[in-house]
């Protein structure tokens, strides 16, 4: 498979402003300076941009609790996602949301979620929408290993078969819902082969290959695309971090971690390939690494700078109101 | 008696009902914690440890289950019916959107619609309210939401004394009980009893003895409550602070007996106003002691919005002490 040089760079730009943010958040939680509950997607890159390489704008995709990579992945402004982690009134959500409510709908980014497995079913509507209007769209919902267990998502996987409309399901499995894993909490061996079940085809991936996950998601979103109904992609790859900053990762195995951040990671994967193949040169990647890390300092410096909510926004956007209490 | 974190109260309570009682057994999302992991499985404890050190001492009686609070709900529903006493965690109030019908329209109807020959002694635990800039979803109070449902009993404690006291009297009832810790309140501390005991459901603490107003505030709003009369006491005005501990079943009788003596009401919680617990009691006020009152009840409570995630904006839509304050002289003309 061949893939265009501008959708490599892209792509690798993406991984790596992924990978930056969530360093630079958790530097920055660390400091005191983000508020709030915040859960980061470093080591995940490659699934997030894999699947959003394949979308334009007018497809959807809805995440999760842990959706800075998804939304960076699909296109969201950087610096707005930053100022709405530090809570500024200038946010991509006007400081209402934070970490686990970043949206961005003009770009079709229906919200990270702090309900766990709350978007799946939404995804199903954004992809009955598409079928309705015969436009080609496609609806991606993403769902972690433990999200899979929730009634929501089984519900909307059944459903999405059922009216037979282009959702792709993308499972992550990173080994762990907060401090669980997987081995316990999804009761069968199989999680490809459970959700198969449901009637679609899932492709597998490794979610530490950029490669791999660009791939099985292309097969799923074609799939989808084309009419044939919903599809699966199933990415595996640990996340670097805690389930939340300041997790204890008592569940961790000696040496997991070293181990994952050694021989699992997308950028390094990646580089490998670019230097057997001459895609993309050493110093074409290495620009973009000093572009991202600097559009990165830029927007905390502007996040930073942001104009603070006051209180007479508390009450906007709630349609309805009875004016504040005594 | 020593001084305890209402986390460690909480823990205290579960340690000595699942002693004096086998029947008793703790079940939710790491409740234990680490299964099926290469790590230290029993390590975590619920994600504010409340349930910590269980599953090291009854590993059978300590259950994680995935994520799936509806059947987390229903297994303590079931296992009540047929006579466990299962003290169920669900990690935020919030998620009772996920598993409301599980508490709703089955466990809170079972006894009355069996024709009173069903008990469901299930207590489901869940952490509560705002104050940690956790958004939307993570912050709300949801009690004065259940405390409409007749079938469950609501219990809101304000201290680790009544919170331990209170979670020993769930688990020892025979009906299904929601209990809701605010999650802002598990680091604080008080003189806590090392042995067992319980406190009665429907029996409120009153908090401050005054003579001018009458306050009834909820969880989280009892302390600061409490730090509003004590700095309007020094201004001259003394009142009543009346912490149900229970919603459902309140006691009327209590809030009444007060506003007879004091003729002002003020009301306050951090949920938003419409059809909630302010409303509530000062419908039960204008109703029952209509008489007695000397000027206009005051809610004190969030506004009619979601919980925002910005501190800023959290803490103009949280009541704090100056607004509690400004009600209570608004009481007073
Ligand atoms: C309905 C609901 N239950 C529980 C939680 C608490 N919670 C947040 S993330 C999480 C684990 C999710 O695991 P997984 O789906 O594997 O996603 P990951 O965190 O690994 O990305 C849990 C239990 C929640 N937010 N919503
Ligand atoms: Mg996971």
């Amino acid at each position: 498979m061949s893939i265009p040089s501008e959708t490599l760079s892209n792509a690798y730009r993406l991984m790596k402003t992924i990978r930056e943010f969530e360093e630079r958040v958790n530097a920055e939680i660390m400091n005191g300076q983000i508020p709030g509950f915040t859960h980061l997607y470093t080591g995940q890159e490659a699934n997030a941009v894999g699947v959003c390489a394949h979308l334009d704008a007018s497809d959807t995709i809805i995440s999760t609790h842990r959706g800075h990579g998804h939304c960076i992945a699909k296109g969201a402004d950087v610096s707005g996602m930053m100022k709405e982690l530090f809570g500024s009134s200038e946010g991509l959500c006007k400081g209402k949301g934070g970490s686990m409510h970043v949206a961005d709908i003009d770009k079709g980014i229906l919200g990270a979620n702090g309900i766990v497995a709350g978007g799946p079913p939404i995804s199903v509507g954004s992809a009955l929408a598409a079928k309705i209007r015969k436009n080609g769209k496609v609806a991606v919902s993403f769902s972690g290993d433990g999200s899979v267990n929730q009634g929501t998502c089984f519900e909307a996987m059944n459903m999405a078969v059922v009216l037979e409309v282009p959702a792709v399901f993308v499972i992550e499995n990173n080994y762990y819902s907060e401090h669980t894993n997987i081995s316990y909490a999804v009761g069968c061996d199989d999680l490809k082969a459970r959700t198969e079940a449901f009637g679609f085809p899932v492709f597998v991936a490794d979610g530490a290959d950029f490669f791999a996950v660009y791939e099985a998601a292309g097969k799923a979103i074609d799939h989808a695309r084309a009419g044939h109904g919903p599809a699966g992609v199933f990415a595996e790859q640990g996340r670097y971090h805690g389930h939340f900053v300041g997790d204890p990762q008592h569940y961790r195995g000696e040496g997991e971690l070293d181990d994952l951040r050694e021989n699992h990671d997308c950028l390094k994967n990646f580089r490998a390939r670019m230097a057997e193949t001459n895609e993309l040169d050493a110093a074409t990647l290495d620009a973009i690494d000093a572009d991202v890390m600097a559009e990165i300092e830029q927007a905390v410096v502007d996040a930073k700078a942001a104009a603070r909510p006051t209180a007479a926004q508390v009450t906007e956007d709630v349609y309805i109101n009875y004016g504040a209490g005594a | 008696m020593s001084q305890k974190t209402m986390r460690d109260a909480i823990n205290e309570a579960l340690h000595q009902a699942m002693e004096q009682d086998e029947s008793v057994f703790v079940i939710g999302e790491d409740v234990a914690g680490c299964n099926g992991s290469a790590g230290d499985v029993g390590a975590v404890g619920g994600v504010f440890g409340v349930t910590t050190g269980i599953y090291h001492r009854w590993p059978d009686r300590c259950i994680d289950t995935p994520i799936s609070e509806s059947a987390i709900v229903g297994a303590a529903a079931g296992a009540a019916l047929v006579g466990m006493r299962p003290v169920a965690e669900i990690m935020f109030a919030d998620f009772i959107g996920v598993c409301m019908d599980q508490i709703v329209n089955q466990m809170a109807k079972f006894r009355y619609m069996f024709g009173g020959k069903s008990r469901c002694p299930a207590v489901i635990r869940f952490s509560a309210g705002g104050g940690f800039s956790a958004a939307g979803q993570h912050s709300q109070a949801m009690y004065q939401v259940m405390t409409s449902f007749p079938g469950l009993k609501v219990v809101v404690p304000s201290n680790a004394y009544d919170a331990k006291g209170l979670l020993l009297t769930a688990i020892a009832d025979d009906d299904p009980v929601l209990f809701f810790e605010p999650k802002i309140l598990y680091q604080e501390t008080c003189e806590v009893p090392d042995d067992p005991y319980t406190i009665p459901f429907g029996e409120a603490n009153f908090v401050r003895e005054g003579d001018d107003v009458t306050v009834v505030a909820f969880g989280q709003m009892v302390p600061k409550a409490a730090a509003a009369i004590d700095e309007l006491a020094e201004e001259g005005i003394s009142c009543d602070l009346i912490d149900p501990r229970t919603t459902s079943p309140l006691d009327e009788g209590a809030i009444l007996e007060s506003v007879a003596a004091t003729g002002r009401l003020v009301v306050v919680d951090e949920a938003p106003p419409r059809c909630g617990l302010t409303a509530d009691i000062a419908a039960l006020a204008a109703d029952k002691a209509f008489a007695s009152l000397k000027g206009p009840i005051k809610q004190v409570c969030a506004p009619h919005s979601p919980t925002p995630f910005s501190p800023e904006l959290e803490a103009a839509y949280l009541p704090d002490g100056n607004k509690i304050k400004a009600a209570i002289k608004a009481t007073m003309g």
